[in-house]
């Protein structure tokens, strides 16, 4: 990956969750984005989506891309963040069996993978039990 | 718009890992076989459905490329893209190029080459299906994606493992007496639910392959057919797409093709058909859940009973309704573009009455059903013996 910008320009969603919320209908985009697709407003909020959440459907990756290899295997699931906001996210530091709809999970803040043969850490948000 | 018949169909000779042929070879091939077929000597135009040759074997301007390998320069050549349901919107751009006026005899070929590459890449390649930045980025994978799908769905409707087993079974069950099938043979439940787990629940054994393969068909104006081909034209009744979410995160329903449901109601309104019409279906398996869902989001079965389709035989060759005759995804295999165009491919021939050993008796309406990444963009098509 010669050209970091692809991953520097998602950095304020991966590592501080920054959403948009549509000031005509309230609907919420993660990313964000130029026209809600609800209502066909332009005009959006700056928000943060809330580090809090339900886990909505989960699986757990036991045959993973080699850039997760060290961490095959693992969980992730959708999760619906409190106030609004859907993520796929993995969910670490848990219990395989214990995994749940509808469980609790916070986000924090986590090395996601390393890129290219200089190892570029690539960070963002993983969930874990609440 | 103009009445529009399928006067030639083909595939290259076997799906699978096919060293041999190059992706160019692999279209030509069976471009030839649906032009020999259709015994037509010339074509206007022609359509490369195709998801990611550029991943895959680093090659782009497929439409050139096609036109050239096949002599067909200097026609109108144009590759389709739309994840796994390249094939189907090729079909469908083919068909309304005819449907409108603007060409009598265009040719629809779909085709992925994917076995040059790892199976790191070719996974990786895959996964642009989906929302890249947000959803793979986190270390999902095509199989992750479908196993939420088929977790939400068992914790909403009770299916369960070896329901999602039964679809495979069946699948194989008819792959085994198709020829061209990549996996043409039989497999057992149980051998489905001990094959290693890809991403719980589902097995490697619930999921469709890596294949090279590709598939065409000739497309005509329906009063053209009878003197353009010797054999029975088969009509197309209607052709519907439509698209959601590019992630399934952001759809309403995870237990739900949304894009399946919307072409479908178009495809049986433009039809005057509905789903107790069907004599056969094509649908995209490209894991046991998608079918499962599919099934609901067509009508066939009722909400949440789609596990049962295949469980209780309703959907086997001699069923009330046969479902992916040719083996489907899972059996016969998925060359990405190539797939939507070989289920036009298949229900052609069995409204022909060319299956052989998986003629469906008596087929006279039959419905394809091709969609890409996690239903981001579906297409149908209903087909009718003219």
């Amino acid at each position: 990956m010669a050209n970091p910008a692809k991953y520097w320009r998602e950095i304020p969603q991966r590592y501080r969750l920054e959403a948009a919320k549509c000031q005509s209908c309230g609907e919420i985009f993660f990313p964000p984005r130029l026209i809600c697709s609800r209502c066909k407003s332009r005009k959006f909020e700056k928000i943060k989506l809330s580090d809090q959440g339900k886990i909505l459907t989960y699986t757990v990756i036991r045959t993973g891309p080699s850039q997760f290899a060290d961490q095959t295997p693992y969980a992730v699931g959708v999760v619906e963040m409190d106030g609004g906001g859907m993520i796929t996210s993995q969910i670490a530091d848990c219990e395989f069996d214990q995994l749940a709809v509808g469980q609790r999970v916070r986000v924090e803040f986590r090395r996601l993978q390393k890129q290219g043969p200089a190892g570029i850490l690539c960070y963002g948000y993983k969930c874990v039990p609440a | 718009m103009r009445d529009v018949a399928v006067i030639g169909v083909g595939l290259n000779e076997k799906w699978g890992e096919i060293w041999e042929k190059s992706l160019r070879d692999l279209y030509t091939e069976a471009a030839l076989n649906a032009i020999d077929d259709a015994g037509v000597d010339h074509i206007d135009s022609l359509y490369v459905g195709c998801m990611t040759s550029g991943l895959f074997v680093s090659q782009e301007h497929l439409g050139s490329l096609m036109a050239d390998y096949l002599g067909q320069n200097p026609v109108p050549a144009t590759r389709v893209e739309s994840a796994c349901a390249s094939g189907g919107v090729a079909f469908r751009q083919g068909y309304l190029e005819v449907a409108s006026g603007a060409s009598d005899i265009v040719l629809v070929g779909g085709v992925e080459k994917m076995t040059d590459v790892s199976g790191d890449e070719a996974t990786f390649a895959l996964s642009a299906a989906a929302d890249m930045e947000y959803e793979c980025y986190q270390g999902i994978t095509f199989p992750g994606l479908y196993a939420l799908v088929a977790r939400a769905h068992m914790h909403r409707y009770g299916t369960t493992p070896m329901q999602l087993a039964h679809v495979a079974v069946k699948n194989h069950k008819n792959g085994s007496l198709n020829p061209v099938a990549q996996y043409g043979f039989e497999i057992t439940p149980q051998g489905v639910l001990d094959s290693v787990m890809v991403a719980d629940p589902l097995h490697i054994l619930d999921c469709s392959p890596i294949t090279d393969g590709a598939a065409a068909a000739v497309l005509c104006p329906l009063d053209l057919a009878k003197k353009l081909s010797k054999k029975p034209p088969v009509k197309v009744l209607a052709s519907a797409q439509a698209t959601s979410t590019i992630a399934l995160h952001s759809r309403k329903d995870m237990t739900w093709f949304d894009s399946t449901a919307v072409a479908a109601e178009k495809a049986y309104k433009a039809a005057g058909k509905g789903p107790k019409d069907l004599h056969v279906v094509e649908l995209h398996d490209c894991f046991t859940i998608a079918e499962i869902v599919v099934l609901e989001a067509l009508g066939l079965v009722e909400r949440g009973k789609g596990g049962t389709t295949a469980e209780s035989g309703m959907t086997a060759l001699g069923g009330k309704i046969p479902v992916n005759t040719s083996g489907g995804l899972k059996s016969k295999g998925h060359p990405v573009g190539a797939t939507g165009v070989a289920q036009i491919v298949e229900v052609t021939r069995q409204l022909r009455g060319e299956s052989g050993p998986r003629q469906v008796k008596g087929a006279k309406v039959g419905l394809t059903q091709n969609m890409g990444g996690t239903g981001g963009s579906c297409v149908i098509h209903i087909l009718e013996a003219a």
